[in-house]
């Protein structure tokens, strides 16, 4: 036991937790946003100018949306606009401020037996699905992009409820899990465009559709409530809100690219 | 089978260029990991002992009890410790959520029942065979599971490496309790997931076999230096 000690202790002491940093404060974002790699680029920037170590915590939005709830985190960025008003509704976050946006691509098998890419509306390609019933993968997660996907179904006039788990797969994971899974099963998934392009598991899976207005993805940055918990740092909130949809952030923002294509569309209203 | 070798040509170039982000993150792991191990011994080992020695109503039960623990499942664990340690919850005032500390309690709440089983078993055996010899020398109580625990050291190494095991490869806890952020609480089974995700698999293959390659340094080591298996020791 002794030694044991005596070879463990120098050990514990070499791995001084990085978590002592003054200014630091947490942030739950979603995958999509994280696995675009758009957080590689801005966070060493935010270091830079601000003095700010944003540690993010990747989640589903409905997940970051708890994590805000319960005061684990001080600001959130996500997608999904009703449950973010009534997240500020609710008196859980100060206000809501939209930073970027991107879109939201329905991807399937080289084949595409369901005929999707030969649609011109997302309707229609939901439609076209739910006929021929080819294996699609559905986040089942309750994130922002699940939410997104329900909502086109009954859009397009469809009960998701309704249908039958021999060829509507729930996987209840995030975007790359799910992604994988499609790839497993040479599925239709909807995804965002940033975590298709950065997917490195396509295997026969190709883009089949995309344009549709409708398919907008608006993100939005929502500081926690510190009236609700007063231990969040809001004031560390206020100025990441303000960098980001400052000019320098903004520029960044549309300039990201993946492979020569523009991922998310600055749309920030400035101070 | 190309992702196979891809991700052990993946390894050995992580290794080899000496990459400073999977040094932080192997150097967490092994400090969540171990932390844990130790806690979880000076409660299991000595929990094992007791348990052996004392004759008491519920003792069947319990032990019943503490070995069904051992299949705890750590996604629960993670989620009850997420809501005890959340900013909501009870423990919330010392801000632990997120923090390598909050993942050194889970692997705690997991690992500590497979240690005190293991230890118990390991310890009831000693006793059968002390039993005599201490009762007639009239020691206490805490004396008998001073001496079962030391002559049982060795049984006792394979109690805590079992602990070590199961804890270094666990990822569903701390995933939740640590949140895999970056420079903070990232170790090798989240990193690994992560990169899951990412559809990279030649990456997270790497990074897997680095982790089973930590596994078994971390076991030599431990056997090096406590002397066991040596040539005239039986």
């Amino acid at each position: 036991m002794i030694s044991m000690v005596r070879f463990l202790l120098p050990l514990m002491l070499m791995a001084v937790p990085g978590w002592v940093y003054a200014a630091e404060m947490r942030v739950a974002v979603t995958t999509s946003f994280h696995n675009s790699g758009l957080s590689d680029v801005l966070l060493p920037q935010i270091k830079q100018d601000l003095d700010i170590d944003a540690r993010l915590i990747v989640v589903g939005t409905g997940q970051a949306l708890k994590l805000g709830r319960a005061g684990d985190v001080d600001a959130i960025l996500v997608h999904s606009k009703k449950a973010e008003e009534l997240f500020v509704e609710e008196g859980y976050g100060t206000h809501r401020r939209e930073i970027m946006y991107n879109d939201f691509v329905i991807i399937g098998p080289s084949s595409d037996s369901a005929k999707v890419a030969a649609v011109t509306s997302v309707n229609a390609a939901f439609s076209a699905i739910s006929a021929s019933k080819p294996i699609f993968v559905s986040r089942g997660d309750d994130s922002g992009t699940h939410r997104k996907e329900l909502a086109l179904w009954k859009l397009a006039g469809l009960d998701s409820n309704a249908f039958e788990p021999n060829w509507y797969r729930a996987v209840g994971s995030g975007m790359g899990a799910a992604l994988n899974t499609a790839s497993g099963m040479n599925a239709y998934i909807m995804s965002d465009r940033a975590s298709w392009l950065k997917f490195k598991n396509k295997g026969d899976l190709k883009l089949l559709f995309s344009g549709d207005p409708v398919l907008f993805n608006q993100y939005a940055y929502l500081p926690v409530n510190p009236a609700k918990h007063p231990h969040v740092h809001n004031e560390m909130a206020k100025a990441l809100e303000n960098w980001l949809v400052g000019k320098k952030a903004q520029t960044m923002i549309g300039a990201y690219k993946i492979s020569d294509e523009t991922l998310f569309i600055p749309n920030a209203t400035p101070n | 089978m190309i992702d196979v070798w891809e991700g052990i040509l993946q390894a050995f170039r992580l290794v080899y260029s000496l990459d400073r982000d999977l040094f932080e993150i192997v150097l967490l792991s092994l400090y969540v990991t171990l932390s844990a191990v130790i806690v979880a011994s000076l409660i299991g080992l000595p929990l094992g002992a007791w348990l052996a020695v004392n004759r008491f109503r519920f003792r069947r039960a319990t032990i019943a009890l503490l070995n069904a623990l051992m299949g705890l499942p750590p996604v629960v664990v993670g989620l009850i410790v997420y809501i005890l340690f959340s900013r909501s919850g009870p423990f919330g005032v010392f801000g632990l959520l997120f923090t390598p500390t909050a993942m050194i309690i889970a692997q705690v709440i997991i690992i500590t029942p497979l240690i005190a089983s293991i230890a118990h078993q390991a310890i009831r055996d000693l006793w059968a065979e002390y039993h005599d010899l201490l009762i007639s020398l009239t020691t206490s109580k805490k004396q008998r599971m001073k001496t079962l625990i030391w002559d049982a050291r060795r049984s006792l190494l394979t109690a805590s490496l079992a602990g070590f095991g199961r804890a270094i490869g666990e990822v569903g806890a701390i995933m939740i309790v640590g949140g895999n952020i970056d420079h903070v609480t990232r170790v090798l089974t989240t990193a690994i997931a992560l990169e899951t995700g990412k559809g990279d698999f030649a990456l997270a293959l790497g990074l897997g076999f680095i982790l089973i390659g930590l596994a078994i340094a971390v076991n030599m080591a431990i056997h090096v230096l406590s002397k066991t298996e040596r040539g005239g020791q039986w």
